[in-house]
């Protein structure tokens, strides 16, 4: 089973790197961008039997750090 | 009296053999080496140490990989035990990645790699790590990092400051960290995480001994 992890980080704490690339869009012209917020993704293949509650706990655990960041764990078609 | 630290060396670390010299002098006892491979720690240490480098490459996070290396578990049983553990910029790093001590270590908000003499403000003198100083003191200790910019939530950040777990604060705030912390101290006292490296002032040959007080301290509260 294909499983992606998108990790970005919680509203309200600063985003040095997307300000940065914020700044760099502004530079190289593009108008209208508000925002710009980086985050992570993280593919697994994992056996079809891992439970949810196992792919939430080794998000928990390790990929994402919920002090600063969100995650959301997306089931991939094959 | 021998005093009985440990230095944890993770792969990536490259601030451990400063950290035993430091530990060293200011004690006379060499500290045990212990790789991060290495599943138990003896239980009769004194002082434990994570040191700064970039564990594991800074994989994932900074200090995530190495929160979950095998001496880690032994590290949580000493520190609950009571044993003092110091982890320095990496090691700090590693500190909140374990949740030993509250908090994250973010990307300075500049985006540069800050390498420099800090000046510091002790806020707690009265910890095991920092009695060798007066409250409200200034001190020079030398910073090297990418990611010190500290981050909680204000809940989290009154609460260590309404119970003076901010160790030491940035006179300047150069890398963009929350009410300037520079270090903090979990709620029993005896886990102290600080961006600054203490190990790297204390002979007069590195350009200042502030960071020598804080070994001498720890040995003198254990003594």
């Amino acid at each position: 089973m294909k499983i992606r992890v998108l990790v970005s980080l919680k509203p309200g704490v600063l985003d040095p790197q997307g300000r940065a690339v914020h700044h760099a869009l502004e530079g190289l012209g593009f108008k209208g961008v508000e925002d710009v917020r980086i985050g992570r993704t993280i593919e697994l293949d994992v056996d079809d039997s891992t439970s949810d509650a196992a792919l939430d706990e080794m998000c928990r655990t390790l990929l994402a750090n919920t002090v600063i960041e969100n995650y959301r764990i997306e089931k991939l078609d094959r | 009296m021998s005093f009985r630290a440990a230095v944890v060396t993770f792969p990536g670390s490259n601030c451990d053999r400063d950290m035993a010299v430091a530990l060293e002098q200011a004690s006379g006892t060499k500290p045990l080496r212990v790789w991060h491979g290495d599943a138990d720690l003896p239980d009769n240490l004194d002082f434990i140490a994570l040191p700064g480098g970039f564990s594991y490459g800074d994989y994932l996070r900074s200090g995530a990989m190495a929160a979950n290396s095998p001496i880690m578990r032994s590290v949580k049983r000493a520190a609950e035990r009571g044993v003092p553990v110091l982890g320095v910029c990496n090691g700090f790093q590693v500190l909140t990645e374990a949740r030993l001590l509250p908090g994250a270590l973010m990307r300075n908000s500049s985006q540069h790699f800050i390498c420099r003499t800090a000046a510091l403000t002790v806020e707690n003198a009265h910890s095991l790590f920092t009695s060798g100083y007066a409250s409200g003191e200034t001190v020079q200790i030398p910073v090297a990092h990418h990611d010190g910019n500290y981050f909680a939530d204000d809940e989290t950040l009154d609460r260590l400051e309404g119970e003076g777990r901010v160790a030491f604060r940035y006179v300047e705030n150069f890398n963009g960290s929350r009410r300037d912390i520079a270090g903090v101290l979990n709620a029993a006292g005896n886990v102290l995480g600080m961006m600054p490296h203490p190990e790297r002032a204390v002979d007069a040959a590195h350009g200042g001994t502030d960071g020598r007080r804080l070994f001498e301290a720890a040995i003198k509260a254990l003594a």
